[in-house]
């Protein structure tokens, strides 16, 4: 479990996180929603441990991130797998040494346990005949599958998702948040997904943080976020028609 | 405030080398890394090295050769200039602002690329140190460079010497003579000791630029501009400070 208690940060004279206070919970899908702006992204980078927060508490499991010295941080980042919004896989290098990449750096292991480990975690996100691939020579879906592949390769505690689905038709979106929803469960590990895409929401919105210009303004969960009269999330949720009628027909319970 | 600016920026350089040095990747993947920078870097550069120093080479002999109007003035002053000028400027310091263009360019670039695709993000949440990952392997094969500069220095003196004997300038003999005339083998260590000065420069700067780049693509072909810009005048620069230092008196 991940929580977070009273998180601000400030970017020159904008506080961008205004005393965030939220739990991340373990084997669920949580997922920070908001506008453009709200400061999702920032709040996802203080996580990770690339934004250094002004003040307040983030642990994992107990760990107080801030109190940790270097190596203790570097050593919690080992169990940290992240899933890029562009994939951020290394071009110089195929799907498997992209996979493989994480065991190579942080384990012992040998070459063939390696490969071994590295093909098991590809055929779980359902990549066939990419091995030997370059990112450049396979599709958007396909490279959301690499870093997924590479993300939970070694084992990981936890693993943040940025925009997973940003730049993928619905069809693979939905493909996507399934095998993160899956993955998430049968690894039992803490999942948070940075996300502005309501199917996602809908799909494996196990816990929902709503933000609106840095302050955390709703939580929940998917099944909740229809019936809030939370004007900031409704304002969020529907403005788009499809939701707008979606709603419509759930509140006349249909 | 430009010089708070440039103070800032040196500062941070200078931070960022002792990074490089600070955790560092395992040994099995760090070999790999400094094979494939050695093939990038040194040997993919030996083919424009070559072919710029023999031509250079040759113009040097031949300028001096139609320069030499006064009879009294010995023939073998051709081989004798041509030498100096390969051996101390041309092959050290030219070369070096040329591999600033090429080496550098590509070292920004392919880093610059690196930060605006965030896979240098990937490596730091992995727990890798990314400074180390990427720039130590570059200063380690480029401890190859003064073989770069040697050939450099052998292609550019027989450069000369073809262009003076073949083009008519000069004999042979004459050409040789003023090769061997009044050489200085120190000449050969301080030409060397900046060659490894500014091998480490050609690692650093431009993958400093390339690192701290903010931006698209449209930013990495600036940073790529801007190291070379500053590789030269920093190349340029130290000539200047080593020259002073080693060769007056």
């Amino acid at each position: 479990m991940i929580a977070v208690k009273n998180v601000e940060k400030t970017f020159g004279d904008q506080k961008v996180l205004k005393g965030i206070t939220t739990t991340f919970e373990t084997g669920k899908t949580n997922l920070i929603i908001g506008q453009s702006g709200s400061g999702k992204t920032v709040l996802l980078k203080s996580l990770l441990g690339i934004h250094q927060i002004d003040s307040g508490i983030i642990s994992f499991d107990g760990r107080n991130y801030s109190e940790l010295n270097a190596d203790e941080k570097r050593e919690l980042r080992t169990e940290i797998g992240m899933v890029f919004q562009g994939s951020a896989l290394f071009d110089s290098m195929t799907v498997e040494e992209n996979v493989a990449f994480p065991l190579k750096m942080f384990t012992n292991k040998s070459k063939d346990e390696i490969e071994d480990r590295a093909n098991f975690v590809i055929n779980r996100v359902n990549l066939i005949n990419a091995n030997h691939k370059k990112p450049s020579e396979i599709s958007g879906g396909m490279q959301k599958r690499v870093a997924i592949a590479r993300a939970i390769v070694n084992n990981p505690k936890y693993l943040f998702c940025d925009e997973p689905n940003s730049g993928l038709d619905p069809k693979t979106s939905i493909v996507i948040d399934n095998l993160i929803k899956e993955i998430t469960e049968e690894y039992d590990i803490t999942t948070v997904i940075n996300t502005h895409d309501m199917n996602s929401v809908m799909e494996i919105g196990e816990k929902i943080v709503f933000l609106k210009e840095g302050i955390l303004a709703w939580e929940g969960n998917k099944d909740q976020i229809f019936k809030t009269d939370n004007q900031a999330v409704t304002d969020f949720v529907y403005s788009s028609n499809l939701f707008k009628k979606v709603r419509e027909a759930v509140l006349k319970g249909y | 405030m430009m010089l708070l600016r440039y103070l800032t920026q040196i500062g941070r350089y200078f931070l960022m080398l002792k990074d490089i040095f600070n955790k560092p990747t395992k040994w099995s993947v760090t070999k790999g890394l400094i094979f494939k920078e050695i093939d990038d870097l040194i040997i993919d550069s030996l083919g424009i090295v070559c072919f710029i120093s023999f031509f250079v080479g040759g113009v040097v002999a031949i300028q001096t050769a139609l320069n030499l109007t006064n009879p009294l003035i010995p023939k073998y002053l051709i081989g004798f200039a041509t030498r100096q000028s390969v051996l101390l400027e041309f092959a050290p310091t030219f070369i070096s602002i040329i591999m600033a263009g090429k080496m550098g360019s590509f070292i920004t670039s392919s880093i610059g690329t690196m930060r605006v695709t965030e896979q240098i993000d990937a490596l730091e949440v992995m727990g890798v140190n990314s400074l180390n990952y990427l720039v130590f392997p570059k200063i380690i094969a480029l401890l190859l460079y003064p073989f770069v500069i040697g050939i450099s220095m052998f292609l550019g003196i027989l450069g000369g010497w073809m262009a003076g004997v073949y083009g008519g300038f000069t004999s042979s003999a004459e050409f040789i003579q003023g090769i061997q005339t009044e050489f200085i083998p120190f000449h050969v260590a301080y030409a060397f000791i900046k060659t490894f000065v500014f091998a480490l420069l050609l690692a650093t700067i431009p993958s400093f630029h390339g690192y701290y780049m903010k931006g698209g693509a449209l930013e990495v072909g600036k940073a790529s501009t801007v190291s070379f810009v500053w590789t030269s005048v920093v190349i340029i620069l130290c000539n200047y400070i080593l020259t002073q230092l080693l060769l007056t008196k």
